[in-house]
């Protein structure tokens, strides 16, 4: 939307106080004309940015060197947001900035810290810039707020989604690798449970026994608890939907490792111990396994 | 839909299909403890791998077959529970309780050779 309006009273001469010449700009025109200066005072400000970043001790954990890189990128980045205002490109440029720099343990604060810095470097450039025409200074904050702080925000949810898919990641990581269904001899499955147990977890190990017990065909289970520090109703209560769970797919649970806590904590909630199967440790859970199983192991020599 | 009974030997096997209406599951509870008397069969076992779904009915028509076969001196064994279904089944806090249960055919007959072998 272009406005032009020229109001003169005289065509006149500088001399003359009674001329005022009013022009206002499009938004869009502004913008271009902050654009322009921020390019043409590129090397300055940045440098006065980088200045900025390191006395309020922000990006600790980078050298200089690799804030300068970063910091060239972010600045062009910033100006071309401002520009185009294409923020789509720009979310994806702060998530992959994200991706280099969370793995270096840059934090939320510093990242957002940074944006709003060179938000007030490029401000201050502004104001002197402008600062003996305070209606275009005025126009120009006006084109320019807006625009920056929504870069600031862009900036800030990018970081904060590429931190979420690192912990989404890493959750999944662990959940997989804590619960693998081992079989250690014919018939005979091993589930050594560590760490923590939400119900979530308990029925993924739930579901991913029961197949396994089909898959392998196995007539007894050892599940083995003692990595897990505690344990509450709910939990004690999938374990024991678990063993009768197995129970219909044929096969015979023991229990092992209870710590004196955990059994502490089954008693006083008052579980059904009569459904469960416990043995002390791991070691009495598999010699029992084997007994039922029909197994009898016989050492023959001593260790080599 | 009527529920197929082989024999085999002293063994009589019925095999669920996949959905049975609760006047099938009636039928069935009769119709295995009329055969257990005519063959004097020493144990039934009911197949039920073709059921994706346990609801608290069939859960407890199976009980009820056990219970009605014991009486008559035989051992009942229900197999081919599926994971899924046995996972939907104790968070129902339906669990088959007293009935003896194995993972298959294989696995019920190889059960009911055993005790038999032990029982005489």
């Amino acid at each position: 939307m272009s406005k032009r309006e020229v109001t003169s009273k005289d065509s006149g001469t500088r001399s003359n106080p009674g001329v005022e010449i009013v022009r206002s700009e499009a938004p869009s025109e502004l913008l271009r004309e902050l654009v322009a200066h921020l390019r043409q005072n590129r090397t300055q400000l940045r440098e006065e940015w980088v200045v900025r970043i390191t006395e309020t001790r922000l990006l600790t954990a980078m050298t200089k060197e690799e804030i300068f890189a970063e910091a060239t990128s972010v600045y062009d980045s910033y100006v071309e947001a401002l520009e185009t205002e294409a923020f789509e490109a720009l979310q994806a440029y702060a998530r992959n900035l994200s991706e280099r720099i969370i793995p270096r343990g840059v934090e939320t604060h510093e990242v957002v810290g940074i944006v709003l810095l060179l938000r007030d470097v490029l401000a201050r450039s502004l104001f002197a810039k402008y600062q003996t025409d305070f209606k275009k200074l005025n126009r120009i904050l006006d084109a320019y707020e807006p625009a920056a702080n929504r870069i600031a925000n862009t900036v800030a949810v990018g970081f904060v989604q590429e931190r979420e898919r690192v912990i989404r990641q890493q959750q999944e990581a662990i959940r997989e690798l804590s619960t693998p269904v081992l079989q250690v001899r014919e018939r005979l499955l091993i589930l050594p449970i560590i760490g923590v147990i939400d119900p979530q977890r308990a029925r993924q190990l739930t579901e991913q026994l029961l197949r396994g017990i089909r898959t392998n065909r196995a007539k007894v289970v050892v599940i083995d608890i003692t990595g897990v520090a505690a344990m509450d109703l709910t939990v004690a209560n999938n374990l024991v939907q678990t063993v009768e769970a197995s129970r219909l797919l044929g096969a015979t649970v023991i229990v092992t490792g209870l710590s004196p806590e955990i059994a502490q904590t089954l008693v006083t909630i008052g579980v059904d111990l009569g459904k469960m199967n416990t043995v002390g440790d791991l070691q009495g859970g598999i010699e029992q396994a084997e007994r039922l199983l029909g197994y009898k192991v016989e050492k023959l020599a001593e260790p080599r | 839909m009527e529920v197929p009974i082989l024999k085999q030997g002293a063994v009589l096997i019925a095999t669920f299909q996949a959905a049975l209406s609760d006047a099938d599951l009636n039928q069935l509870r009769m119709g295995l403890v009329q055969q257990v008397v005519k063959f004097r069969s020493r144990a039934v076992i009911v197949d039920v791998t073709a059921m994706d779904v346990m609801d608290s009915f069939a859960s407890r028509t199976l009980r009820e077959i056990a219970h009605m076969i014991r009486l008559r001196g035989a051992e009942t064994v229900i197999v081919g529970i599926q994971p899924d279904v046995a996972f939907a089944m104790v968070q129902l806090g339906l669990t088959l309780e007293g009935v003896a249960t194995a993972l298959d055919l294989e696995e019920g007959l190889a059960y009911l050779t055993q005790k038999f072998k032990n029982m005489d």
